[in-house]
């Protein structure tokens, strides 16, 4: 906001002292302005439809949706007009929108307030998608969106935002991360876990029980998901011969699906055992805390998947 | 300038690895399209391979008595020009096809016989590229204990096997001791004076292997009956020139004893079946192999569908099959599917033989030298020309009196040739 004077946020409930359901604009407005940093109406086909108009005529939206369970409405402001811009302008127009949108499960809030919603954002082309698992991360990445020249959907965990081991520090106040450069999160010999979001540190307990057993699992987190870093991950399924993909999102047609297709593709005689996917069963999220936690991936089911590609 | 590749040819639908034999051209060498270019040797059969294309030998990827798996690309040739010989553009000015020495891949076989399989247990890519890598054959990836699921062989059985072998653990390929003499693939070391030890070469290893399972799986028996061989030899003189004039070979016994035993097998059928643990599997096809000895080894081509052949073409047949298989030239679909076989130790001039059954087949005929022999015949000293035949069959399903039967209608098929018959 102090480096780009064209730079504006809102969306539903983010202004002021609120700063958003999940306070991660608390105080803005204060500080840059209600002209800057203001509230809209509770309608997300027009939050996404002004972002475009607007970033088209220079300025610099970062939108958010409250929650991605509501971001449906602004579907075919994203898929039509979003992400098709430079392309319908034979690439002289760009539309920079930075479209922050909280994600995901584990904070019992059933099918409303849960939905990851990357795969359906991964299949269309021409928009950016991050997905960090930690704080350092997070700000690395969406400062790098905020300079970028085209639509970025940035996907905040819920369950995230105010977890221990989400916390990380700052590296330095300046510092950006550019997208399509995966992390490996701890090294391994045996198995690959290609992963990103909160499924990182469940595969990351999941690969310590592997440990306590003798086997030793590398965890990727790919941070975006578009561009896809599908170097890091080729190169540590080379080394590794086996692959289990986590995400939180349900299983069929998921994103996934798409790194295991690459993997089979690009990597097929290194492999020594079936490629592996876990997520969440194919069903709503449910409110319940025990359905859910039936329903969502965990590190119990992580570290079952882990032990039979070991055993295999 | 292009280059074509040379691939190992995936000679038929079982075989998973070829090795080679020999190179026929050295790098630099130039060759034709459809010249010998190597010779490899399959599980199955020796074959000469021909190039692919005109030209030049650039490389050449796999040394000889190598094994690599099928689709390996195992030399390059460098052709001339944006079209060469034998190899076909996309399109006029696109770059030459490289093409696969497609001509050499026979069709699947035939339904009517369940697909050998040579492995039984699952490799991963990972486990078949390591292998290639440090190369490991099939047959000895077979060998290693497996740890995985179901015994799967994982990457790291694979790997402490390789780092064991390379500590000498585990029987390599043996280094060439300083006093060893290579003489082709056969290594000759000298341990003590008077004696050499000589390596077994895969045709041996195969046929060794085969009849020690063949006597250990059949319960062999043997019936011998002598047969009067004067109406063969009759027709033979009759019409041999005028068949060698007309068909460039000469007419020998075999088509005829190969017809008569045919007739014999739709008689007692049987004969032309095979045991699958408790399950008898009778053939309503008859397909009869012929051995066939080679310089290092022998052979056993089929002759398909012998039961729908004149005797004419049963001796066309034996003829290209023998000749091809001395020379090299069989595909592997020629000596499987076999349902029943003959063995002519007469040729050598012996008169008796207990022959060993292929398997999976029940019998086995054995045919000696024709020679004249007195006979009493209607209680008079004739002389005649006579052939002892013998038969093994497997007395786990043939009892003595069915293999006696069969092999009395051989005789009397033969004995009863119609002379008047023509040939045609």
């Amino acid at each position: 906001m102090e480096r780009n004077p064209k730079m504006l946020i809102y969306g539903e409930d983010v202004a002021g002292n609120k700063g958003g359901v999940f306070t991660a604009t608390k105080g803005l407005t204060a500080k840059f302005g209600s002209e800057r940093v203001f509230n809209s109406p509770l309608a997300e086909a027009s939050i996404v439809g002004t972002a475009i108009g607007l970033a088209i005529r220079g300025f610099k939206p970062v939108v958010e949706i409250q929650f991605a369970d509501y971001i449906w409405p602004a579907m075919m402001q994203i898929r039509d007009e979003l992400t098709m811009l430079r392309y319908r302008s034979n690439n002289s127009w760009s539309c920079p929108v930075v479209i922050r949108v909280p994600v995901g499960g584990y904070i019992h809030g059933g099918h409303y307030h849960s939905q990851c919603i990357e795969s359906i954002f991964a299949h269309l082309p021409g928009i950016r998608l991050c997905f960090p698992s930690n704080a350092a991360d997070a700000k690395g990445l969406l400062k790098t969106a905020c300079r970028e020249e085209d639509p970025v959907l940035f996907m905040e965990h819920k369950a995230l935002y105010r977890q221990s081991f989400a916390a990380s520090p700052e590296p330095d106040a300046n510092y950006l991360l550019p997208f399509g450069i995966a992390k490996v999160k701890r090294e391994g010999t045996d198995i690959t876990v290609i992963t990103y979001g909160m499924m990182v540190q469940r595969s990351l307990e999941a690969a310590q029980k592997l440990e306590e057993q003798g086997v030793s699992v590398e965890v990727i987190d790919l941070r975006t998901l578009n561009p896809l870093d599908t170097e890091m991950m080729l190169k540590s399924v080379k080394k590794t011969g086996k692959v289990l993909i986590v995400h939180e999102d349900t299983l069929t047609a998921g994103f996934g699906a798409e790194l295991a297709a690459i993997v089979a593709k690009e990597a097929f005689q290194y492999l020594d055992a079936p490629i592996q996917r876990v997520g969440a069963k194919d069903t709503p999220v449910p409110y319940a805390p025990t359905l859910e936690d039936a329903v969502l991936p965990s590190e119990r089911v992580i570290t079952k998947a882990l032990e039979e590609l070991a055993a295999y | 300038m292009a280059q074509v590749e040379v691939i190992m040819p995936k000679l038929g639908e079982s075989i998973m690895e070829g090795t080679i034999l020999k190179w026929y051209k050295r790098p630099g060498e130039m060759i034709k399209k459809d010249e010998t270019l190597l010779e490899i040797s399959t599980d199955k059969v020796d074959s000469e391979i021909p190039s692919p294309a005109t030209g030049i030998v650039s490389q050449i990827l796999v040394e000889e008595q190598k094994t690599v798996p099928v689709e390996t690309v195992i030399a390059l040739i460098e052709v001339e020009g944006p079209v060469a010989a034998g190899v076909q553009p996309e399109a006029p000015g696109a770059k030459p096809v490289e093409k696969k020495v497609e001509v050499l891949r026979p069709a699947a076989p035939s339904p009517t016989r369940p697909a050998e399989v040579k492995t039984q247990r699952f490799y991963s890519p990972l486990i078949l590229n390591i292998a290639r890598e440090e190369g490991v054959s099939i047959a000895e990836l077979e060998t290693i204990p497996g740890t995985g699921s179901e015994g799967r062989l994982t990457k790291k059985d694979l790997l402490d096997y390789v780092a064991r072998r390379k500590a000498g653990a585990v029987g390599a390929p043996p280094a060439v001791a300083p006093s060893a003499i290579r003489v082709g693939e056969t290594v000759l070391t000298k341990p003590e004076e008077g004696i050499e030890i000589i390596k077994m070469d895969h045709i041996r290893k195969s046929i060794a292997e085969h009849m020690v399972r063949s006597v250990h799986t059949s319960a062999h028996v043997g019936a011998v009956s002598e047969c009067d061989m004067s109406n063969v030899v009759q027709f033979m003189a009759k019409h041999g020139e005028g068949f060698k004039a007309r068909e460039g070979f000469k007419l020998t016994y075999m088509p005829f004893i190969i017809q008569s035993a045919v007739k014999a097998l739709k008689d007692f059928p049987l004969v032309n079946s095979s045991i699958d643990g408790d399950r008898v599997i009778l053939k309503k096809f008859i397909n009869v192999g012929i051995a066939v000895a080679l310089e290092n080894g022998l052979i056993v081509p089929v002759i398909k569908r012998a039961d729908q052949m004149s005797l004419v073409q049963l001796a066309r047949s034996v003829y290209d099959l023998s000749t091809r298989a001395r020379t090299k030239k069989l595909l592997p679909e020629e000596v499987q599917n076999g349902t029943f076989s003959i063995t002519n130790y007469g040729v050598f001039g012996n008169i008796l033989g207990t022959p060993i059954i292929h398997q999976p087949q029940v019998a086995i005929l054995g045919v000696g030298a024709v020679k004249k022999y007195p006979v009493i015949i209607n209680d008079a000293i004739a002389i005649r020309p006579m052939v002892y035949l013998s038969l093994s069959f497997d007395h786990r399903l043939i009892d003595g009196a069915l293999g006696g039967m069969f092999l009395q209608k051989v005789v009397e098929y033969l004995e009863k040739f119609d002379t008047n018959q023509s040939l045609l």
